[in-house]
Formats: C-alpha cells, structure tokens, sequence
C-alpha cells in the first residue's frame, strides 16, 4: 500500500506508520531550510511571540486565538476514514507540494509576463514598439529587438536555473514514500517527540501526543469515524486549534496534537493520523512565501539620477526637435525639390507628398525619434548588470571561509539579492543579545539553596565523576555533558535529606530535575554496559539545570506524559506528574504537581525572580528571602541567568480542589489556554522559597573584539534584550560594549512623567558632557577624543511610556548623543519601535541582527536584517536579509565585504551614467550635422551591441572582482568604513563631475575625426567605425584607469571587450548588404584613422587624470591614504590615523 | 592519476581557493608623482613631434580649389539660377582657369567638392536597395526606395534618391592645347564594385520620372562598372564632402594654366548648396588637413605644461 506518488485526496484516510518495517518517519526537508532559491520568507504572525525566558514560551501566543470559538464557514471539517464526505464541500489541496514556478508550457507565457512587469523592461519595450511604426523606423527591426531579447533572454535563463532547482527539490520530496491506508486497518496512538529543525531550526525535541480517548481505539480492528473541525490552513507554526468530535464526545485539538510536515518523528516508531492539511497548505508550505524586497540605498539615490538623466534625455530630444523645427520652417519652400529630402512623390501622375505629415507632425515625430536614437542615455541595462553583480557579490560573501561557522557547519547566506551594497553604509547596529552576543549554551554556575550560596563550582575531580550515575539492568547511565560542581554542595546533596539543610537541597535539585520540559534521550556508548543520557528540550536553561542536577545526584531518567523516573542519588525513583503549568509569559513561571511514592503531593514552581516573589510566602523565613535577594542580585552582576524555584506540599483537599479545576479546564473547548492559567495562578501561591539558580550565558567567541571594531568604524552598536537590567549590563561590559570611561544614565520609570522627567534630566547631563567636549572642540577638529562618552541604558517598562508618544523626539535627541544604547527589558515589538525610533528620523542605515523570534520583527524593521543560524531556530533567519553562525562575522561582513560592495556598486553605477552619457552624447553631436534627423553615423548593429557586448563585462567584472582595499587592511583600520557613511563612493558631487566628464570625453572623441576629415572623402559608415571604436576603446581606458587591483580576469575582461568589438566591427562590415560593407578596412588602411585613435584617448582622458592625480595626491581620502601604505607597506603616520578619526563622530544634530 | 595530474589538480584548486577568497594574484598600480610626471613627459614627447609631422605632411600637399557653381552660371541668369539651370535648351558648358602655384606631382586627385549639401541627411540616407543594387531587377522589395521606386509602374534600377540625384558636371583639363590624361577606373572601392553592386545588373527606367534628380547611366554598362554612381552611393559622413572623380597622370608644373571645361548641369542652386572644384596632391597623411596636427601640438604641449606643474607641486608639496 505504499503509494510512490502523492495521492490527491489524503482527507479522511490515515496515513498510517503502522510497522516498523515501514518507513515511520517521514522526514521532509521542509523548503524553509531548502536553500537559496527562496529569498524572502514572511513572517507575518511572530511579532507576537514574546520573550523569552524559562521554557514554553513558544506556545503561549495561541492562547488569545484558542479564546475563540471556530466558525463553521472558517473552519475546514474532515471526516475521518470518509474521504467523499470530506470532499464533498470543498476541493482541498492534494498532498504533491509545487514550488516551482513554471512548467515546460507556462514558461514562456509566465515569464515573460513576470517580466514585463518591470519598469526598466517596460521601457525597452515601449521603445522598441515606438521603433515600428514605419514613421519612426530608426532602427531595423531586427537591431531594434536586439537589446530587448537580450535582456529578456538573460533573466529567463536565470529564472529559469532557479525554476529548475525548485523543480527538482519538488520531485525529491513529492516522491517521498509514505504508506496510506485506505481501508479500514488501524492500530492505536502513543505519544511521541518530533524533530522540527527543518521548519524551524530548533533541533531539540518538543512533545506531542495524542488524546487519551483515541489512545485506545485499534482501527485495524474497529471503524472509527468522526469528524474535525479545523481552522483555516494558516502560517503560525506554534498555533493550531481543532476539535475532534469522536464516539459523540467532543475532544479540543491544540497546538500539542498536530505534527507539521516536515518534521521528524522520534521516539515512538510509528503514529496514525488524520490528514488535515495537505500539500500547499501545510504550514511548512505557507511558511516559505516571499516577502516584500527591499531596494538599497545606493539604488535610491540611483533613481534619482535616472530622474534626472530623463530629463536630460528629454533636453535632449528637444533640442533635436528645436532644430529641426526651424530647419523645416526656413527650408519649407525648398523641400519639394531638395535633392535630399525630396518631399514630392509622383505615383501614377498624381502628385503628393511622401512621408510627410506637416511641420507639426514632423517635429513630433522627430522628438520620438530622438527618443528612440537616445534611449541608452537611461541605462536600463545598469538594472541587470546590478543584478549580476550582485549575484557575484553573494556569491563570494557566501564563500568567505572567515564567515563559515565551523560548529554548526553553517556558509554564510545571503537571502536577499537587492541589499548587498547597503552593507558597506551601516550607522546603527541593533543586537539581540541571548543568542547573538552569548553562546545560548547555558551553564549552571551556581545556587543559593535556602540563602547559602554555593558558587564554588570547580572542574570535577576523577572521583566525582564517577559519583553519579545510575544503574538500570546492570547498565550505568551518565548524563552526556558534566557540570562543575561545588564540592561542598555535593557533599550536602548525597548526604541525603537527614539534616534539615540537605532537605532543602534535596527538594531544590529535585524540582531541577522535575519541574521543566525536559526530555532525556538514552544513547549507546561503545561500551555496552554505559549509556548515556542527553537532555533534549526547547529551552536552554531547562537543559542546564537537568544536567546541574544530573551533576548533584538528580538525574532524569524517563518521562512520559504520566509519570518520571529520577535517579536520585543512583537510586531510581517514579513520581507520577499530576499536571503541568507550562510556562507563559504573562506568568513569567512554570508549574509540576508531582505525586510521590509515599502518596504525597508536591508543587514545584521556577520562573523570573520578579514574577517567584509575588507569589512567595513572605511570612516563612523572611531573612532566607532577603538573602536570596541579595544573592540573585550579586548573580546578575556577574551576568548570569537567574531562576528562582519554589514548592509547597498539598494538602488532600487542595489537591482534589486543584484537580477538579485542571481537568474542567484541560477539557474545556474555549478559552483554554486563559482558564489552565487562572488554575495556575490559583496553586502557584505561597510558595515556600527553595533558592535560586544562576545560569551563564556565555559570550560568543571573538564578540568584545567584533564591538570594538564596529565601534571604532563608526557604528553605534544598539543592545536591545529580555533579559534584566543588571544582567544586560554585566553582559555589556564584558562584550566591551560598555566601558569603564563611560558615564552610565540609568532610565527606570514608572510612569510617563516620570520618563518625561528622567529624559530630560539626561538630555541635560548629556549636554553638560558635549559642552565639555565643545569648547576644546574649537580648538581642534582631533580633541573630540577627550570627549566623555555616556552609555544610555533604559529598560522596558520605560520604553512602553516612551513610544509612540511625544517622548520618542527626545529618547531619540539623548540616544543620538550617547554612544552606547543598552535597552533592557523589551517586547519584540518594542525592539522594532526602538529601529523604527531611529530609522524613522535620520537618513542613516540601520541593521538589525538577532537569533530568535523575538528578534523577527526588529529584522523586518531595519534597512538590513541579519539572522543569525544559532540555536533558537530559524524564525529569525527566514525573516533576514542576510545569515551567518556567529556575531563576529558581523565585521568582516560589514568592514570588508560591505565596503568592498559599496565601492563596487557606487563606482559601477557612475561608470555606467558616463559609459552610457558618452556614447549617446556623439550621436547627438552627430545628428546636429545631419539637418537634425537622427542619422547614425555608427551602425545600427554597433549601437545596440555597444551595451551588450562591447563594454558590458568588464563593468560587470570590475564590480564583482575589484578591491580597493585588502581584506587585512580593512580589518585593521575599521575607520575606513567612514567611507560608506561619508558616501564617498557615490554622491551627487561624484555624479555631476562624472557627467561633465562624459560630455568632454563625447566632445574629443566626436570632433577630433569631425575636425580632421571635414571636406575630405570620408563616408558615413567608415567615420562611424571610427567613432565606435573610439567609444569603446574610450570607455574600457577609463574603466582600465580606475582598477584598483588587476588580476587575470580584469585583463582579460577589458583587452578581451576592445578585441571583441574590433571583431564584431569587422564581422558587421563584411555583411555585403548592409551599409558599412568594407569600411572598416579602407579606414583602417589610413594612417590618420589609428592617429585619430589614439589621439581622441589621450585628449580625452587627460582631464580625467589630471583631476584624479590632484585628488589623489593632494587631498587623499582615507582609503587612497591605506591604499597607498598598503602598497608601499610604510606606517601610516599618526596623522593619517587622527584624519581617519574625524568621521566616526556625528555632526551634532540641530 | 600520475603526479603531475596530481599537482595540477592541486594547483587548480588553490586558483580556485584563491578565487573564491578573493585573493588572485593582482598587480595594484598607485600612482605616484614620478609616474604621473613619466607619464606626462612621454606623452608631450609622443605628441609633440607627431604633431609637427602631420603638419609637415599636410603643408606638403598641394591643393586648388576652385569654386565654380556662381562664375559658370553666364551674367544673365545669376538672377535667377535655378531656372538656368533647369533650362535644358540652355547650353551649360563651361571654362575655368586654373593656376598651378607649384609643383604637383602625379597623381594629382581631382575632386568635386560639395557644400551644404545633406548627403547624411536621414531620408536620404534610407531612399536606397542595397539588394536590388546586387541582384536587380529580381529583387521586388524595394519599398525602402521610396519616393523613387517605380516611375510608370515599372520599377527604377537603380532606385532610390541617392541615385537619383547623381552628381553629373563633367570636367576635361587641358594644358596648352593638350588634353591631360585623366584616369577615371578605380576611384571606388574594390570592395563595392565587387560584391555590393552586381555584375548583370543594368540601369533601367533609370532618370524617367517628371523629376530628373542628376545624372543618366548608360543602360549598356553593368552597375558594378558605373564608378561615378558607386562613388556617389558612398553617402558622405558630413554636409561638406569631396568626391574623387578621377587622377590626372602627369605632373603639373608651377605656373602651368590648366583650361577646365566643364557641364554645370548638376542642380546645387535651388538649396544654396556650393560646387568646387578641387585638384590636390597626397601626403601620407591623406588630404591637406592642418586641424590634427595642431590638435596633436595642443595635447603634447599640454602634457608637457602638466608634467612641468606636477614637477613644481611635488617639489612645493612634498608629503
């Protein structure tokens, strides 16, 4: 019953896993880690999911749609093992998913349709349309569609490679095998663990299972029916509601009960299951949509040049049609009987005009014409050589070996293709930290149990590694990673619970070892009587804590979704789990109720110390909750993670209360999620203090270093986390990002005055500071080092009064003087309020990079979004721009490679504006000598190949291949990243001087062979030759003289284009029947033709050079100072280096 | 695999490696103001003498040129020229006096020379077969001809404005008496009278119309053997454009008078266009053309001043 291929309707049919002989995991590669051929991946619906903190965050935002009850026209019923009846309404999806595009047919029709929804191509089209009607043929038909099939082919090769790869990711996994059942053979459920990491990268285990009701049912033996009520297929990975009407019971389905395609199933070695959603609209599916592109800032400026270049063209035209105007008007008794123009027509004796519409006419055409003659003065085609451009920029940022994460195995990826040069012009980076500066590998460090701390956590000795470990059937287990311990605490922990102390500690590494998610993974060692235990869970800290108390003597052994088997202290104990309150962050805390052996019943609780000592008995020991205070807050210095854990014991009554509560509520089909926690709320009170534990994050590698590197390019690194105050700040300082100089501003408030309040007083000790600074300022552009910098640190509750209010003008006044920005305590949505704060009021690039979901939307918000591949799944990848394994390769990222873009593309764009500009510009020059009627000297073939093959690859080449710095260079003077921020590579200065450029440049080359033949025998096409190989050999010179470094490829790129249109030039004149046929030799055997050559390249480019060696050796820039020293390997003087340091301060703002 | 397939392996894949790093052996110019002043020297003292050679070569050319267009209209009709000229019944036969100031050494070119004529001009350029020009009567799409692509409803060979309007004045030379040889073969280009304008193909119906544009063919002669058409089909680059019509063979000493007799029939006076006359020698160089040798004194000077301005900046500035 294996079916090969995808059947189409899944509904209401089982696909049952049911023998292992079968193949009972299906593991999909879902397309969300399928590569690069999607871009852009939406996230519509995680804005929602809060920080998180302890464990379970994920799930708690489907409880405001759990609220809800389904309509019946939202809701999708199945049938179970009643495939007509389910089909009966509506035609749902078959289960063969297609992401590719295009068929073998759709191709061509669908292709070129995406494509003409482009502008640039437009354009091309309008053009070439114009270029038919007889009146305004310049060019022939065959030249005028050249440049437009070219382009259109080039882009339907691409998408067709791209198409062709989804293609075949598609067949790869629509024929995956999967056995369906049809008939009526059925077996029971059992509740397992699945893999998720493909859908979102959170490669530990999470729970589902099945229903206790349908746990007993064995299809194989009975015919079961029913019927499901589901919602709408939707993007949330983390939500899902149902109900199962089942035997006439009605059972709610949530999020716990579904296992999404492309997951992968553990554990268990089969499930039985209803389809409900299927191909397309499986969550995986609907997860890898794309997402609005972004477009750099480079090409908006961009833009505003091609604005005005139409403008230009525009003038153009009109003075073309001008002339011609009054040349039509001073000649218009002449014009029957011109030699040249000849407007009288004899056809059949009658007499008329040909081709002549009127003086009006005339000259309206003619403005079409010029139109048509000058098209290229917009350089449509600058669009695709960006593009490929920036396909061999990704390609090579993909490469980068110093951007390959060794641990996790990961390339860097480049997601989106339209933002590469923006990388090179970052003023504000935005960072999450858990995750993104810090490891997220948590590590227990230390407790205080019953207000004694026991921080003294050394390496392990030989022999307490041996110390704990269980025995089961004469096998030792061992957890798989150690954990230094504090050897006094040990010594407490196995002195078992005599002492009244060692019972605290007992009960407090007993709810370490219970009250979590925890799942413990038995794996084989070589040697068979050893095994070892890894702890699989959602959270981090979860798993540092088990392993902590797998280290005292607490191991977790088993648990199932009835019961727990801990080692303690190598003795195996069961307790039953009578619920569980799983973390939320409204709660900020996680609940177990167990049931121990000795028939007692105890509820362990962890969470945030803020949300643990609401709910504490203050009553108990008060001095043990004071020292624990003191202890938490001395463990945040330190930076570490803090949890608080607390217990009571319940009483019969409180227990059958609580009960009662749970299973109404479990059961209950609306409103959920609000009702388990009111009973949550209900228990988790007057808890008895057990102690706290910290938990370090550790930093990443190289992170200190990466901050102080952005810092000294200029960038303002932004810290925005969850985590608490003193935390962050501890963090901060050992990232560097915070020093010792700095003069912190703590803002806390409570209330909108107050924020008022506090802003302002900041704002004015902030001024105190720059005023101190101004006044040795004027002395010298240098002393601006002396200047104190302040570090402004605010927390969330502050940051709700502040945004979207009219404080948020002054929290942006304050932050913009502050050089370090540390924000404590945010909601994902406030961390994309506080991008928006800054990208909202001020021209600068902002970057975003974060780890998590709670990051997604800050990546959405900021100019460049950047995802890093950690452990927390790959929400915020699929969101980003750009996705890398660690935080340090934020530098070479930004230093090198986008520097290195930035100059690139700035520099190809202005190339192509003069490339272009030129050789429209001697046309035009020409058509002034022509009685203004858009003759073309050069031939048709020529101009349309001048931008496709005489000068197109070696822009594309110099764009993808050039440096002007080293790598090292650039790494070692992070100042030189200014140049992006000072836009030296592409400005409105850089753009006109470019255009007078090409307007001397077209003049030389234009009357130079004018000048030189005037009154002689030439003919048009052989001064045309002349004039097209000036051009190109012009164009390709001047690109020659602004190569930085020149490799093989450069040369060959460049010598290989001059060469390439001196065959194409002699292939086009040996076509007898065109126009040209010949020329080219008889103009070559002139000696003044090749004089003309080279002096048409020497006038033309000496202004060029003389401004650029005047640039270049009396007012150097940064980068031409480096590129020297890089060259002549010399130390830059101090000088160079104070030069170099001016720009990394902000003009102050007014 | 040998281990010299090995290596080369090996070799490949770190050019590759290199590659992809972007780390490709480069060579990376800086300039420098010993290079910059180098280069602006050498390119003063390329220019400067290239220069002064072409000047050379283009006063060593020996040029006359006559303008003749007003003179062989007879004093009656200078008022109204166009009508002279349209005037078939009138006799259109002319003499001019050339006097040689130097020696000319043959082969002396002889060109007319026209002005403010358009032969750049869009619709004319266009007003031409190429095809029928090869192949003839045959080829029957000829609509790119128009206005002078059927006259009676039989097509035109050769059809087309450009043709139509052929140059047709005629010159003879005599000195003292003598007529002077006048080589009138060879003034086109081999590559047109061999493959552009066909064998076999007669002009017919050529010059019928109501309008009469310029010149007549001998109906007898192939196109590919009609020089003055093939030389007038190579449409001129520039509104002011010689055409060679013929070599005279003989030298011309200084002080000879050359007697040119000439039929002004070709119609200029209708749009103000200018006829000249022109019999010039040759340099190396082409033509007489002062302009590229000043334009090459100018660029070598500059550099020179360049060079010269650097040197002084990179003494007073030194970094």
């Amino acid at each position: 019953m294996d079916s090969k291929t995808p059947v189409e309707n899944l509904y209401s049919v089982e696909p049952a896993l049911n023998s292992s002989s079968r193949r009972s995991n299906f593991s999909i590669p879902s397309k969300a880690s399928g590569g690069n051929s999607i871009r852009e991946v939406n996230f519509s619906d995680l804005g929602s999911k809060p920080v998180r903190y302890g464990s379970r965050g994920a799930d708690s935002d489907t409880y405001s749609t759990s609220q809800k009850e389904i309509n019946d026209e939202d809701a999708r019923l199945v049938h179970i093992n009643d495939p007509v009846k389910t089909n009966e309404r509506f035609e749902f999806a078959g289960n063969s998913i297609q992401t590719g595009k295009y068929s073998i047919l759709t191709f061509l029709p669908r292709n070129l349709f995406e494509q003409f929804h482009r502008v640039a191509y437009t354009y091309f089209l309008v053009i070439v349309v114009l270029n038919q009607l007889p009146q305004l043929a310049v060019f022939s038909r065959e030249a005028s569609f050249m440049p437009l099939t070219f382009v259109l082919l080039v882009t339907a090769v691409k998408d067709a490679y791209e198409d062709f790869r989804r293609h075949r990711s598609d067949r790869i996994e629509n024929n995956t095998l999967a056995s369906v059942l049809v008939n009526d053979q059925f077996q029971q459920k059992k509740w397992k663990n699945i893999q998720t990491i493909n859908l979102d990268g959170e490669s530990n285990l999470k729970t589902r299972y099945a229903k206790q009701e349908t746990l007993l049912k064995i299809p194989e033996k009975e015919k079961v029916t029913g019927l499901i009520k589901c919602e709408k297929p939707n993007r949330n990975i983390y939500g899902f509601q149902a109900n199962m009407e089942v035997d006439g019971k009605r059972l709610s389905l949530g999020p716990s009960n579904i296992i999404l395609r492309g997951c992968e199933l553990k554990i268990t070695a089969w499930a039985v299951g209803v389809a409900v959603y299927a191909g397309r609209e499986t969550k995986a599916m609907l997860n890898s949509s794309g997402a609005p592109s972004k477009r750099s800032r480079l090409e908006t400026h961009m833009n505003f040049e091609i604005i005005f270049l139409s403008l230009f063209l525009i003038a153009l035209c009109t003075v073309v049609s001008v002339c011609a105007a009054v040349w039509l008007r001073r000649h218009r008794d002449k014009l029957d009987y011109l030699p040249f123009y000849r407007r009288k027509h004899f056809s059949g004796g009658e007499e008329d005009n040909y081709n002549y519409y009127g003086w009006g006419l005339e000259i309206f055409f003619t403005f079409l014409m010029s139109v048509i003659v000058f098209q290229t003065m917009i350089p449509i085609s600058l669009y695709i050589s960006m593009e490929l451009v920036r396909v061999g920029q990704a390609y090579f940022m993909i490469g980068d070996t110093q951007m390959y994460d060794e641990s996790s195995q990961s390339r860097f990826q480049c997601r989106a293709l339209n933002i590469n040069e923006d990388l090179g012009q970052i003023k504000y980076v935005f960072s999450d930290k858990t995750g993104t500066l810090t490891e997220n590998k948590m590590e227990f460090q230390c407790a205080s149990i019953w207000g004694k701390d026991y921080s003294g956590g050394k390496a392990m000795s030989q022999d307490q590694e041996d110390g704990y470990f269980v025995q089961v059937d004469g096998k030792v287990l061992r957890p798989k990673m150690k954990v230094k311990t504090d050897p006094e605490l040990l010594q407490f922990a196995r002195s078992g619970k005599e002492m009244k102390e060692c019972g605290h500690i007992h009960d407090f590494f007993l709810a370490l070892a219970a009250c979590n998610t925890i799942v413990p993974l038995i794996l084989d060692t070589p040697d068979p009587t050893v095994k070892l235990i890894d702890y699989q869970g959602e959270s981090p800290d979860e798993q540092a804590l088990v392993y902590a108390a797998a280290a005292y003597g607490f191991m977790l052994i088993e648990r199932t979704s009835g019961h727990i088997v801990i080692g303690i202290q190598g003795e195996r104990q069961r307790f039953s789990v009578l619920g569980l309150h799983e973390f939320d962050s409204d709660r900020k805390r996680m609940s177990v109720i167990l049931g121990f052996p000795d028939k007692s019943v105890k509820v362990f609780v962890k969470g945030a110390d803020t949300s643990m000592f609401s709910v504490i008995d203050r009553s108990l020991k008060i001095n043990v909750i004071h020292t624990t205070e003191t202890h938490l807050y001395s463990y945040s210095s330190l930076g570490l993670r803090t949890l608080v854990v607390g217990m009571k014991e319940l009483s019969t009554s409180e227990f059958e209360d609580w009960h009662s509560a749970y299973e109404a509520a479990s059961a209950a089909l609306m409103g959920r999620t609000t009702l388990l926690r009111k009973v949550a709320n209900n228990i988790e009170n007057n808890l008895y203090l057990l102690g706290a534990s910290g938990i370090e994050d550790k930093l990443q590698q190289g992170v200190p270093e990466a901050i102080e590197s952005l810092r000294t390019a200029g960038i303002k690194v932004w810290v925005l986390t969850g985590d608490k105050q003193e935390t962050a700040i501890s963090i901060g300082y050992s990232s560097k990002l915070l020093t010792s100089k700095m003069t912190p501003i703590i803002i806390n408030s409570n209330s909108k005055e107050s924020c008022r309040k506090s802003l302002e007083d900041a704002i004015i000790m902030c001024k105190k500071f720059t005023t101190i600074s101004g006044t040795t300022n004027n002395t010298g552009r240098t002393s601006r080092a002396g200047l104190t910098p302040v570090a402004l640190i605010i927390d969330g509750t502050s940051l709700v009064y502040i945004l979207d209010s009219e404080l948020e003008e002054r929290l942006f006044q304050l932050s913009c003087n502050c050089s370090v920005v540390l924000c404590c305590r945010v909601a994902p949505l406030q961390k994309a309020g506080i991008v928006a704060l800054v990208k909202n009021r001020t021209l600068d690039m902002t970057l975003a990079i974060g780890d998590g979901a709670n990051d997604v939307s800050m990546i959405q918000m900021a100019d460049v979004g950047v995802g890093i591949s950690g452990q927390e799944g790959r929400q915020a990848v699929m969101a980003s721009d750009f996705a890398m394994g660690q935080f340090r390769f934020l530098v070479p990222l930004l230093l090198v490679h986008g520097h290195w873009n930035y100059q690139r593309m700035g520099y190809m764009i202005l190339y192509n504006f003069y490339r272009n500009a030129v050789f429209v510009l001697v046309s035009f020059w020409y058509v002034l000598f022509t009685c203004f009627t858009l003759t073309t000297a050069i031939s048709e073939w020529s101009g349309v190949l001048y931008s496709v093959i005489y000068t197109s690859v070696p822009t594309i080449v110099v764009a993808v291949l050039d440096k002007d710095l080293s790598r090292r260079t650039l790494l070692k003077y992070p100042q030189l990243y200014g140049a992006g921020h000072k836009q030296e590579c592409y400005n409105k200065k850089l753009f006109w001087i470019t255009m007078i450029d090409a307007f001397w440049q077209s003049a030389v080359t234009f009357f130079i062979p004018l000048l030189a033949y005037w009154g002689s025998t030439i003919d048009a096409s052989s001064i045309g030759d002349l004039w097209t190989l000036a051009v190109v050999i012009l164009v390709n010179l001047h690109l020659a003289m602004d190569v930085i470094r020149w490799n093989w490829i450069t040369h060959a790129a460049i010598w290989g284009s001059i060469i390439a249109t001196f065959i194409c030039v002699i292939i086009i004149d040996a076509i007898p029947s065109l126009i040209g046929y010949w020329a080219i030799f008889e103009i070559a055997k002139t000696r003044l033709f090749w004089l003309c050559l080279l002096a048409i390249i020497v006038a033309a480019l000496i202004p060029r050079f003389v401004v650029k060696v005047l640039y270049q050796l009396y007012t150097p820039c940064d980068v031409q100072i480096a590129r020297e020293a890089e060259k002549f390997q010399t130390q830059i003087e101090s000088g160079a280096v104070e030069i170099e340091m001016n720009p990394i301060l902000d003009p102050p703002r007014s | 695999m040998t281990d010299t397939d090995r290596v080369r392996h090996r070799d490949t894949k770190t050019a590759f490696y290199l590659f992809t790093q972007q780390k490709l052996p480069a060579c990376k110019p800086v300039l420098t103001p010993a290079w910059v002043i180098t280069i602006f020297l050498f390119t003063g003292f390329i220019f400067i003498p290239l220069g002064l050679v072409t000047l050379r070569a283009s006063r060593s050319v020996i040029e006359i040129v006559e303008r003749y267009d007003t003179e062989c209209v007879p004093e009656p009709f200078r008022i109204d020229k166009v009508s002279y000229i349209q005037d078939d019944s009138i006799p259109k036969n002319c003499s001019l006096f050339l006097k040689v100031h130097k020696y000319m050494k043959a082969p002396i070119y002889i060109y007319y020379q026209l002005d403010n004529y358009y032969q750049n001009h869009r619709r004319y350029v266009k007003s031409r077969s190429d095809q029928q020009l090869l192949n003839g009567q045959k080829y029957q799409a000829t609509s790119s001809c128009q206005p002078v692509e059927f006259n009676n409803a039989r097509p035109i060979v050769p059809c087309g404005l450009i043709a139509w309007s052929l140059f047709n004045d005629t010159f003879t030379f005599i000195r003292e008496r003598a007529e002077l040889k006048v080589n009138r073969k060879n003034i086109a280009w081999k590559s047109d009278r061999d493959h552009k304008f066909g064998k076999n193909v007669y002009p017919s119906n050529f010059q019928n119309g109501t309008l009469i544009g310029g010149g007549k063919l001998n109906p007898r002669i192939p196109l590919s053997d009609q020089e003055d058409l093939i030389v007038w089909m190579r449409t001129s680059a520039l509104p002011s454009f010689r055409k060679l019509y013929g070599r005279i063979e003989e030298d011309l000493d200084a002080d000879d008078v050359v007697l040119v007799q000439l039929m002004n029939n070709y119609n200029t006076y209708s749009f103000g266009g200018k006829k000249k006359l022109v019999l010039s020698t040759s340099s190396w160089l082409g033509g007489k053309n002062d302009f590229f040798g000043l334009a090459c004194v100018f660029v070598g000077s500059s550099s020179l001043i360049l060079a010269i301005v650097f040197m002084l900046l990179h003494l007073k500035f030194q970094r």
